[in-house]
């Protein structure tokens, strides 16, 4: 995009091994906010085809009853890595990583509020990942291999107590969320300072765009959420290595105390990860609609109250355990209640479409796609929210689809959105809106496929976590749809991935505002330069660019 | 060179909070709820041990110390008091007052530790209340312990004379976390040392 100016022939060119290690310096040592962000982006789609696979292998072995593709050891291994990997080193990085890069662009600052600290914070989170997968080599020590950790996700207790896991797998997962939730509550704590106090003359928090006001809320919750795991995985270190009684049920320890901490992290977790989510709606529907976001403080105030009502439905996983009817009903009730300001959200975003010039460009397939799944993953919550009917179907395939219909059909689908939407910003190139809409499409019916159907199945009572299943059950047939539909979602990622690497290449030429858009990331070069605006702006409404682009007709007149 | 596009630029009036001391402020949202786990877990395991010793036979309350500790969060306020003001010796002399009250209060954990392994025997792997006790006091005196790194680190900058009014919002965002330490205290205390016996 950039004229360059021509290297006088006379100055020796660098090598290529020197250029190579320059450039790995120079991204190692960073600590620009666009570079880290890309960073967090970048490690994040690693290991979004490393769960990726995991899940393909997991179908694969379920694609048919009695069947033996994998061992039930390594079965277990691959739910266990495939949760801890998808919330852990795919949903939280790439949300943070979104985060680094557009927060202070779009509140017109030039870095965040602690850049070094944003640096440390992103490689011990990328630290974190790498000892999760080192636990494959060195779970039992020298003795053997393929000894990842195999407690489940959520690792209740006392199945990870030293008797029933021994060697160091559990160890490995404790040690891994450990310091990557060091990261996550360093990189949350810089998000909270650079909005609070990085902002451009002008932007009023009244003023702030939506993503950054949502980025605020997930930032807060991270304190309040990740913290309590944290010291659950100190607990449990004591437990294993100090003789501690913590979740020691023999020695007058609790078991459910566990569960109670994990899910007081677990569930605002949920939130933490669908809030960016929303976010990239709040952005990405408005521009394709034509219309400024409606509603923008109903938006807000929905979005710090889910903040703050998720802090208290943590123990409708807990509904099986027997807490008794007085917690039941409260967790019922709570849980019921946050899907309150989630429907207002989703009445905003369709009055938002509402009369707009829609433009059917691949960020709004996916976002619009997006608004349709999280309605259903939302019904099938609020049918999972009263606790009779969760005690039927609680741990069966069911409760599987309903948050992959979550996690995959609002988070994921948002996130591709928000790939195809910022890529010209951070790249200076367009992605590929053929393949976009090949990778739309795909994802679309292979989604569908897998976690529609796979409702049935949990319906008919297969529980989660089994190995393989009777071929008298008739579960063969829905299970053999739900595996297909992987494949249609493989290959739409691996198309997805293509794109993003031929369009940095080959893509079209982006230009600074591509969409016509209208927070101030749009209102520097693509990508940015180092320190992001040359005239730090001002701002005197919520859309600083229709403000320029319309100097007749301002928002500030309408706010 | 593509063209940005001009964003208006009037200058104006603009104030926004300190980032350090935002900073802080997150930081302490987020040590405060590793305490309350902590803590909710000594309530719940209160009288649930299945062996001895009980709270009551080997706990001794820490006053001394706990006047100590509470005192330094005065001090700290003095010398962030005077160092703003520019009183470069009166702001050594408080800063040392605050790490002398919190090395004591240290040295009273030390001993109080030593009393109850070697005298009195109670290890974290002897019954639930040991493993309660010596996690919660045991994380508050880390964060103690990380405290009087900064502020020692701070006082040898003083004595040395590096420290000058210019720091003073940096020496308030320590003050902030040494406050918080004295906080959590006063909820550790009451649990362990009151409710607890």
């Amino acid at each position: 995009m950039a004229t360059q100016t021509q290297i006088t022939p006379s100055i020796e060119r660098p090598s290529a091994f020197r250029a190579f290690f320059d450039a790995v310096q120079d991204w190692v040592t960073t600590v620009d906010h666009k570079k880290i962000g890309l960073l967090y982006i970048g490690y994040a789609l690693i290991f979004l085809i490393v769960g990726g696979v995991e899940a393909i292998l997991m179908r694969i072995q379920l694609w048919a009853p009695n069947n033996h593709f994998v061992s039930p050891q390594t079965f277990n291994r691959l739910f266990t890595m495939h949760g801890a990997t998808m919330v852990f080193f795919v949903g939280m990085p790439i949300l943070f990583g979104f985060g680094n890069y557009l927060v202070p662009l779009m509140i017109g600052a030039r870095d965040m509020a602690f850049p070094r600290l944003n640096a440390f914070s992103f490689w011990i989170s990328a630290f974190g990942g790498l000892l999760l997968y080192f636990s494959y080599f060195a779970g039992s020590g020298l003795y053997g291999a393929g000894t990842a950790p195999d407690v489940g996700w959520w690792a209740y207790s006392p199945l990870t107590s030293r008797v029933f896991s021994p060697g160091h797998s559990t160890d490995y997962w404790t040690l891994s969320i450990f310091i990557s939730g060091i990261g996550s509550i360093g990189t949350a704590l810089n998000i909270v300072a650079t909005t609070l106090c990085m902002r451009c003359p002008g932007m009023k928090l009244s003023r702030m765009p939506l993503l950054v006001w949502l980025y605020l809320v997930t930032s807060g919750l991270v304190f309040v959420t990740i913290s309590p795991l944290t010291a659950a995985q100190i607990m449990l270190c004591i437990d294993r290595y100090l003789g501690g009684h913590f979740f020691d049920t023999q020695a007058g320890g609790s078991a459910v105390l566990w569960m109670h901490f994990f899910w007081i992290f677990g569930h605002p977790e949920v939130y933490i990860l669908v809030l960016p989510a929303f976010a990239f709606a709040n952005e990405i529907i408005p521009v394709f609609s034509r219309k400024a976001i409606f509603g923008y403080p109903a938006m807000v105030s929905a979005s710090v109250g889910i903040g703050f009502i998720s802090l208290t439905v943590w123990a409708h996983h807990m509904f099986t355990v027997g807490m008794g009817p007085g917690p039941n009903a409260f967790f019922t009730f709570s849980t019921m209640v946050i899907s309150v300001p989630t429907g207002i959200k989703i009445f905003n975003w369709v009055a938002t479409l509402w009369g707009g010039n829609i433009h059917f460009t691949t960020p709004m397939k996916f976002a619009i796609a997006f608004l349709f799944q999280f309605l259903v993953a939302g019904l099938t919550g609020i049918m999972l929210s009263a606790s009779p009917f969760d005690w039927q179907l609680s741990h069966s395939y069911f409760v599987v689809a309903h948050f992959h219909y979550v996690l995959v059909g609002a988070i994921l689908f948002m996130i591709f959105a928000a790939f195809y939407y910022w890529y010209p910003k951070m790249t200076g190139r367009m992605l590929s809106d053929k393949l976009g809409t090949w990778h739309f499409w795909l994802f679309v019916i292979g989604f569908h496929l897998t976690f529609d159907f796979m409702h049935v199945p949990g319906l008919l009572g297969m529980p989660r976590r089994i190995y393989t299943y009777e071929a008298d059950r008739g579960w063969q047939i829905w299970n053999m749809i739900v595996s297909s539909g992987a494949i249609f979602q493989a290959v739409a990622v691996l198309i997805f991935a293509y794109n993003l690497v031929v369009s940095w290449f080959k893509g079209e030429k982006a230009g600074p505002d591509p969409w016509d858009a209208w927070t101030l990331e749009w209102s520097t070069t693509s990508p940015p330069p180092t320190y992001n605006f040359s005239v730090i702006p001002t701002v005197e409404s919520r859309r600083p660019l229709w403000d320029a682009k319309h100097p007749e007709e301002p928002d500030a007149h309408f706010e | 060179m593509s063209t940005a596009i001009a964003v208006a630029h009037h200058p104006q009036e603009w104030t926004l909070p300190s980032r350090g001391i935002v900073g802080m402020a997150c930081l302490v949202i987020a040590e405060s709820a590793i305490f309350v786990i902590f803590v909710v877990a000594y309530l719940y395991y209160i009288g649930k041990s299945l062996n001895g010793p009980t709270p009551r036979e080997v706990l001794d309350i820490p006053w001394f110390a706990s006047i100590c500790l509470l005192s330094s969060s005065i001090t700290i306020h003095f010398a962030v008091h005077d160092l703003r003001a520019s009183r470069l010796a009166r702001f050594t002399g408080w800063l040392a007052a605050t790490v002398l009250l919190g090395g004591i209060f240290l040295g009273a954990t030390a001993i109080e530790w030593y009393d109850l392994i070697y005298r009195r025997g109670l290890t974290i792997s002897t019954n639930l209340f040991g493993t309660t006790f010596y996690s919660l006091v045991g994380l508050h005196a880390s964060h103690v312990i990380v405290g009087l790194f900064m502020l020692s680190l701070t006082l040898v900058l003083a004595l040395i004379g590096k420290v000058n009014q210019h720091h003073a919002e940096r020496l308030e965002v320590v003050s902030v976390y040494w406050h918080f330490v004295d906080a959590v205290w006063v909820v550790v205390f009451t649990v362990v040392y009151i409710l607890g016996r």
